[in-house]
């Protein structure tokens, strides 16, 4: 293990940069992944058909496509960014279509039933909404939206892969290519810094599913 | 929308109305973005005829090469995926059984196990296997067909195995106890019971999402491409022949379509048997897989 131990700082430096790919995507796409399902959901035909139109293409679109498409394409078109860039640019998008769809589900677990109670009751479209509806949405939808971000969190490494620079993967490529280290060591390394994230990440998803979670 | 919506009241005219201009404006705007990007793509002359004609038109010389390439790369995409599911099939079940069945100490490594795998990301696994297998000397050559694909299907398959599972146990767990109670009261094994009960009814419950999965390993086949395993998948073939026309958007347009069709497909598919299956137990015995089928189609 001597080549991780005496590159710590490397990893670290990989680990931040994972982290902040993390970070943009995550807010990337729950931003996207909620304007979508907001289409989705519209009394709007034709953003529902959008929506819908957005969440087939992009689910059933290799993540790899989908970066290249942005790294290879978009040039193409004259736009031009740095692959941290396209890379971010790319997860987001791929992980907005699954975003959609976990919200999507969490509207529909709310029984028709409850809004029609609180029309019963009188209450205005605005209330039915925030005091009724949305808040038992958005309880069923952290279980599969959690799932969804810790993916996405695994997929960065895609995206490092692809070629970002200064990630955890990098780390490793360059550790292994470049300066010749064995690959066990190194790559042990790069897998210990991707579980640190994703079982932190499934441990807080525990504690915070625990708290939202509604008895039927 | 067909059903009642959650959401909103039936529409009166005035809402009925309103939604239809919506609808009109949204269509414009769409237009509009859609004019913006034609636009930009004929000033950039991605339309030209040399960038498209080795796709589109058989009298261009390439015509037949591109495809025949393409074709290739699609068999060689296909037998990865088919190869990993139904070796994670195998192992998953053998996984899924051991964590259900053995004591509480002996289990404790096949949990870590399936923990380890189902935190790593499957490009890293893939990497992992392919390196340290050739570092270590270990020879995949006595075994059929390429030497990388056999470093792919082997990392698709710790990653699935694993995913299928935690898919069997959903299944098993969301079965009524009863099912497991009467079983053991006839007088059946835990064995017998876990062999002829249980898993005959978890798996049809898992099928769906077992077709799910085959959608995620066919898109994870395509990994080889970034982390430059010399195995000519699709997406590999579509690379090398977006640099040899120079058409990326061109060549990535029809190899990206080409994995939308058969997805979507197979995505219909299992919403179909998932339908199937409902009506014919006739209870409500598939929902306690959704969740998972969500997350792992992301992964």
């Amino acid at each position: 293990m001597d080549p991780v131990i005496d590159n710590l700082d490397l990893y670290w430096s990989g680990f931040l940069r994972s982290l902040s790919i993390i970070g943009w995507s995550l807010v990337g796409s729950l931003l996207l992944g909620t304007l979508i399902a907001a289409f989705r959901v519209s009394p709007v035909a034709s953003l529902r058909a959008f929506g819908s139109g957005w969440v087939t293409v992009v689910r059933n679109c290799p993540l790899t496509i989908v970066l290249f498409f942005m790294a290879f394409g978009l040039p193409e078109l004259g736009v031009n960014a740095s692959f941290y860039l396209f890379g971010v640019a790319g997860l987001i998008i791929y992980t907005s279509a699954f975003v959609c769809e976990a919200i999507r589900s969490g509207i529909n677990s709310v029984s028709a039933g409850q809004a029609e109670a609180a029309r019963a009751i009188g209450l205005p479209f605005t209330l039915t909404l925030t005091q009724v509806v949305l808040p038992q949405a958005l309880r069923a939808t952290v279980p599969p939206l959690g799932s969804v971000q810790i993916a996405m969190f695994k997929n960065s490494a895609v995206v490092g892969a692809f070629g970002v620079g200064g990630d955890l993967y990098s780390v490793g490529r360059n550790l292994t290519s470049a300066q010749g280290f064995s690959y066990i060591p190194v790559l042990t390394g790069v897998a210990i810094g991707y579980l640190v994230i994703t079982l932190a990440a499934g441990a807080l998803l525990a504690v915070i599913e625990r708290k939202v979670a509604i008895a039927r | 929308m067909s059903q009642t919506s959650v959401l909103y009241d039936a529409p009166g005219p005035r809402a009925v109305r309103r939604a239809r201009i919506g609808t009109a404006l949204a269509i414009l705007a769409f237009l509009g973005l859609a004019a913006l990007v034609v636009l930009r793509l004929a000033d950039r002359g991605q339309f030209d005829a040399e960038l498209w004609n080795p796709w589109v038109n058989p009298s261009d010389d390439s015509f037949s090469a591109v495809w025949g390439l393409v074709g290739r790369g699609l068999v060689a995409t296909l037998v990865a995926a088919t190869l990993a599911i139904v070796l994670a099939l195998v192992v998953g079940v053998l996984l899924g059984v051991a964590r259900m069945m053995l004591g509480n100490r002996l289990r404790v490594p096949v949990v870590l196990w399936i923990e380890l795998f189902r935190g790593l990301p499957v490009v890293i696994t893939i990497v992992f296997v392919w390196r340290a297998m050739v570092e270590l000397g270990i020879d995949v050559g006595p075994l059929p067909g390429d030497p990388a694909l056999w470093y792919l299907v082997i990392g698709l398959t710790l990653y699935n195995s694993v995913i299928i599972a935690e898919i069997l146990r959903a299944g098993v767990l969301s079965l009524p106890r009863g099912q497991r109670e009467a079983a053991l009261a006839v007088g059946l094994t835990n064995g017998q019971t876990m062999r002829t009960i249980l898993l005959p009814q978890a798996f049809r419950v898992m099928l769906p999402a077992l077709i799910s999965q085959l959608v995620v390993v066919l898109k994870d086949t395509s990994l080889v491409a970034v982390i430059g395993l010399g195995y000519l998948e699709l997406l590999r073939r579509g690379n090398q022949i977006s640099q040899n026309l120079d058409n990326p958007i061109q060549s990535l347009l029809i190899v990206a379509l080409i994995y939308i069709v058969i997805n979507y497909s197979l995505s219909k598919l299992a919403e179909y048997v998932e339908r199937r299956l409902g009506q014919a137990s006739g209870s409500s015995a598939g929902n306690g897989l959704d969740a998972g089928t969500a997350g792992s189609q992301a992964a």
